[in-house]
């Protein structure tokens, strides 16, 4: 699917001009751009309505609170690139965030014990794209099983929370860099850093093609030569990863590891993965996006807060926002390739 | 032994006999794991608890299996099972007669209605507007739980009706009526799709989208009508469910069941990619997830863990059902079935 090829003739057609020439050549940014759009909407939406929204304590708030789902929605843009899809992410969340306090309040170190979530994680992601490369397995009942194992285990480990006293956990969300009113937490830091890797590597390195080439057409990249088996086991290792470190961001936002946490969060992420532009049969879409995307869905959640309003209407809310930019997706790939029923 | 020699050579041999091996393993645990007693005009044990516990995930994952047929897949059959309970119970909360027949059969038409509507919304979503069924119905499954909290207002609706109580835990002949409702779907759903050509239809258009409507098949009808009959089968569940225990959960109610529902089809043979589905093999799916819940606690596994040993089961039968592990087999029995001198023969040639 290129879309510079395809839709070329196309944009003749609309006889839109200069506007339609833009976004049949841009056609894969357009949804990204989308997001950027209601994000500001929403944001001074909220201004004008509640007044004291747009300020820099809820602005620095966003990104403190929505660094766990920024980092698993970065993992999650990796696998859903290559038309994959990743249902554990929020089990293995919670299982290493249980790996972790458990070492951590066992009086490990935590330079033992923060590599061996990471690993864990990893290990996780590994045996779902091992099924699936392997033994052919589908990703969505691969990812299940890993959802189930890593849930499981979560239990197995404790019923209850662990509570962790490590200072330097707890320091990567007590410390506070102070910008003006502004204030910046390492585990933001750390959600940034992940984001800008992921960006780094999906953009000017030949996995990072990879990624897009197998998302685009898989037998394509097969014949081109490229490691596409190695490739797609990664992007779940990737994604495992993902959810070692946000293990960590979210023990250190709660100061204990519970089994419970982020139960339907796999859910939450390809949400702001697909309102952030990326397209889940694979092959467009940004990790800059996913970003965009988690802030969207951290923004819907403050103003239904500010509103006082019940958590049904954020179910409600999300499930149309994600509609809409389905709908909105499927137009531009509508137009851009050609459609079939 | 003629159905021995058929049930052999049929699709549904693994599932079959993983199934068995199942209630194997449990009646030697528990040797009277399989023991049936009668009480009254009731029988009891844990095979009749296992018939009247799955008969929700049954309706679900019939409904399940005519969508993956299509290529598909239904994720919002959860939310739909809460809306369907959450309507129902609003409707007879709201009257004085919660006890009289007629107010309970409106309110199963208007819970099923509504189901029908919502399974209407997601088949015009994938058929129609053309949106990968994934995402079409995730929309549901997001925004379907919110919907159903609206009307419960937030609360968990109890009622007490004896007509609506009856239909998961009254009995008819010795059996649970709500098995009977899971028999009723099976027939129902292998006669319209098995005694008609709709199954080959539905077949065809999982198989291969273009070519069936280059031959004429009316897929967008054919798609639209399985998640119609996915919404409709999911909202009497939802039904059946609140049933049990008599309040509407928006929450609770169908919660992860699309995960076991898709389990069951996947267990059964049918596999996700689309076409060739098989009904019966949903049927011993479905059985073997809630043989397996019911053996968990049985065995001794901590109940913490039993998601951890679900999925082992489910890696085990994945992997035997893989084409890596199949092709293994097949060259197995084929390399012991060869005769000597063609081995022989062969070890020549290696040598030339």
């Amino acid at each position: 699917m290129s879309a510079v090829t395809e839709t070329a003739p196309q944009a003749k057609k609309t006889g839109l001009g200069a506007y339609g020439t833009f976004i049949s050549r841009h056609a894969a940014v357009v949804p990204t751009f989308a997001a950027i759009l209601i994000l500001l909407a929403m944001q001074i939406g909220g201004e004008l309505y509640f007044g004291r929204f747009v300020q820099p304590r809820t602005l620095s708030a966003l990104l403190l609170d929505n660094a766990v789902l920024m980092v698993l929605a970065v993992g999650m843009t990796f696998v859903i690139l290559t038309g994959g899809i990743d249902l554990s992410v929020g089990a293995v969340m919670a299982f290493t965030g249980m790996v972790g306090s458990t070492m951590l309040s066992n009086g490990t170190s935590p330079l033992i014990a923060v590599p061996f979530m990471l690993a864990a994680g990893a290990l996780v992601g590994l045996v779902i794209g091992v099924l699936i490369q392997v033994f052919d397995v589908q990703p969505f009942i691969a990812s299940l099983v890993g959802m189930f194992a890593a849930r499981g285990a979560a239990f197995l480990i404790n019923l209850n929370s662990v509570k962790v006293e490590t200072e330097s956990v707890l320091w990567l969300q007590t410390y506070r860099i102070k910008l003006g009113d502004f204030y910046l937490t390492p585990t933001g830091i750390l959600a940034l850093l992940v984001v800008l890797i992921a960006f780094l590597v999906l953009q000017f390195t030949r996995f990072g093609r990879t990624v897009y080439a197998i998302g685009g057409a898989e037998q394509s990249a097969r014949l081109m030569g490229l490691h596409v088996a190695r490739t797609k086991i990664l992007v779940y290792v990737i994604s495992g990863l993902c959810g070692g470190i946000a293990g960590l961001i979210m023990t250190a936002y709660q100061g204990a590891g519970y089994p419970l946490n982020g139960v339907g969060m796999e859910l939450d992420t390809i949400a702001a993965v697909v309102i952030g532009g990326t397209i889940l049969t694979g092959g467009r879409g940004y990790v800059l996006g996913s970003m965009i995307g988690v802030f969207v869905f951290g923004t819907i959640k403050s103003i239904i807060s500010f509103m006082g309003a019940e958590q049904a209407w954020m179910r409600i809310i999300v499930g149309s926002l994600l509609l809409l930019f389905i709908v909105v997706q499927r137009i531009i790939v509508a137009r851009s390739t050609q459609r079939r029923d | 032994m003629n159905i021995l020699d058929r049930m052999l050579k049929s699709k549904l041999k693994w599932p079959l006999a993983f199934l068995v091996a199942l209630l194997i393993v449990n009646t030697i645990i528990r040797t009277d794991y399989l023991k049936i007693t009668v009480q009254g005009e009731k029988l009891f044990g844990e095979p009749i608890n296992i018939l009247r516990n799955s008969a929700p995930l049954m309706l679900v994952a019939l409904g399940m299996t005519i969508v993956i047929a299509t290529r598909g897949i239904d994720l919002s059959v959860g939310a739909i099972m809460s809306v369907s309970g959450a309507v129902a119970l609003t409707y007879i909360d709201k009257h004085e007669d919660t006890q009289t027949l007629g107010t309970v059969f409106v309110a199963i038409g208007l819970a099923i209605l509504v189901s029908l509507a919502l399974g209407a919304w997601n088949g015009f979503l994938t058929s129609v507007v053309g949106i990968q069924p994934i995402v079409a119905t995730l929309v549901l499954m997001l925004a379907g739980r919110g919907i159903a909290l609206l009307i419960t207002k937030g609360f968990i609706t109890t009622v007490n009706s004896d007509p609506y109580k009856f239909m998961s835990q009254g009995y008819v002949l010795f059996l649970p009526f709500a098995f009977f409702v899971s028999v009723a779907a099976i027939l129902v759903v292998s006669l319209v799709e098995r005694r008609t050509a709709l199954g080959v239809l539905t077949e065809s258009v999982g198989i291969n989208p273009e070519a069936s409507r280059l031959a004429g098949v009316r897929s967008r009808g054919i798609i639209w009508g399985a998640y119609i009959a996915s919404g409709v089968l999911s909202g009497i569940a939802g039904i059946l469910y609140s049933s049990n225990i008599m309040a509407a959960d928006a929450n609770a109610a169908g919660n992860l069941i699309e995960l076991d529902a898709i389990l069951a089809v996947v267990l059964g043979g049918t596999s996700l990619m689309g076409g060739k589905f098989s009904i019966g093999g949903t049927v011993i799916g479905v059985f073997t997830i809630q043989t397996l819940k019911s053996s968990i606690t049985s065995i001794g596994v901590p109940p913490a863990a039993s998601p951890l040993f679900l999925a082992g089961v489910v890696i085990i039968v994945v992997v035997i059902q893989s084409s890596l592990i199949q092709g293994l087999f097949k060259t197995w029995s084929s390399r012991t079935s060869r005769t000597s001198a063609d081995a022989a023969a062969e070890k020549v040639e290696v040598a030339k």
